[in-house]
């Protein structure tokens, strides 16, 4: 797998797995206004990965389904921090707003990409995913002196750095007015470590696929 | 032999799959359309990538071309050359008169931020009044949000501007 395509299936397989927890709320969010919007937010975090499975596919010579759906657990190349099960409600919060913006960080450094391809799409990405983040921000604003939204950053910290690559870390530091952590901090969240919801998670969302192998509908 | 022109009209009759007071040819989502030897190439931008209903439109429109006797290559272009701008006049009209109030135009530059949404810039499409809230940035599909109008008391779908 080239830099490239391994690039592209990291932040595919990040917006894959999140896509799914954030639909674990549809339907029991706690207002029915956070019920439509995460699970409109998880639609669209999975059509970004299936455009960027698309891409990947094309140079794998492969099929965007058989990147998502059929490749051992280890082979995933997602974050821990998008992988860990629904949370309560201030982690969820955490979680949405720290990834959307290590993932405005992420798309700003791709959208300079070289290849015409990556940077259209992900200008494309980012242009949908400000929706995503106007809606983070007006529940961190809503929750930033709730002690429990307190904690739940600070726990959740680590792991949100661990998103980006080591170059883009200090961004997101800056952005966020937090010191980076330290390397033992970290282990366990950088990529390649993954959570043990990640199996679960991917026997739960393979079961159709598994069980009729290549049924079309 | 088919034409471009053909094939154009043939596509300005397909309804968008989520709104089908507007067709794809209304939404600008066809960016080209070229025949050669009987294939008919069309390049397609999606609108939200997460729209489910991608999939039925490329499908309905190489159905279409096939009915006028060509082979379809429905290419789909995945850059950002696609905005709520390229919106016709006419498939805003129609938006409009069908209680979807038609996306803000995209200011050059800028992104749209919570106190613009909460801004009373936006229309009523159904009494024209601009005393109008923010419901909820989200809606039944990606590309709406929700909002209300308190001068007509009537909850509408707003086109998000991207």
């Amino acid at each position: 797998m080239s830099e490239k395509v391994q690039k592209i299936v990291e932040i595919a397989d990040d917006e894959l797995i999140l896509g799914w927890r954030d639909s674990e709320w549809t339907g029991i969010a706690p207002s029915l206004e956070e019920d439509v919007a995460f699970s409109s937010i998880a639609q669209n975090e999975i059509g970004h990965a299936r455009a960027l499975y698309e891409l990947a596919a094309r140079e794998l010579g492969t099929d965007a389904d058989t990147l998502a759906f059929d490749r051992d657990p280890g082979e995933y190349l997602s974050a821990p921090l998008v992988e860990e099960r629904r949370m309560d409600w201030a982690h969820t919060i955490a979680r949405h707003f720290l990834y959307e913006t290590a993932d405005e960080i992420r798309l700003a450094a791709l959208k300079d990409s070289d290849d015409a391809e990556v940077a259209g799409l992900a200008a494309k990405m980012d242009r949908e995913e400000q929706y995503h983040r106007l809606h983070a921000r007006m529940w961190r604003d809503r929750l930033q002196d709730e002690p429990r939204f307190v904690d739940a950053l600070e726990e959740l910290w680590p792991a949100a750095v661990a998103v980006l690559p080591e170059e883009l870390r200090p961004q997101m530091s800056e952005r966020l007015q937090l010191d980076l952590p330290s390397n033992s901090l970290l282990r366990g969240f950088e990529r390649g470590s993954h959570s043990e919801e990640l199996r679960p998670l991917l026997d739960e969302m393979t079961m159709v696929r598994r069980s009729v192998p290549g049924a079309t509908w | 032999m088919v034409t471009e022109s053909q094939v154009w009209d043939a596509l300005a009759e397909i309804p968008d799959p989520e709104i089908p007071v507007v067709s794809l040819v209304d939404l600008g989502v066809v960016r080209d359309v070229a025949v050669e030897d009987g294939t008919v190439r069309i390049d397609f931008t999606p609108t939200f990538l997460g729209c489910p209903a991608l999939e039925v439109m490329r499908d309905v429109m190489a159905e279409r071309v096939r009915a006028l006797g060509a082979e379809p290559d429905v290419r789909v272009v995945l850059d950002d050359s696609w905005s709520t701008d390229k919106i016709t006049p006419g498939g805003r009209e129609k938006l409009r008169t069908s209680g979807f109030a038609p996306p803000a135009p995209r200011s050059a530059g800028t992104t749209t931020s919570l106190v613009q949404l909460n801004s009373s810039a936006f229309r009523c499409p159904y009494c024209g009044s601009t005393d109008t809230k923010l419901e909820n940035l989200f809606g039944p599909t990606p590309c709406r949000s929700v909002r209300y109008c308190n001068a007509c008391r009537q909850p509408f779908e707003q086109f998000k501007t991207i």
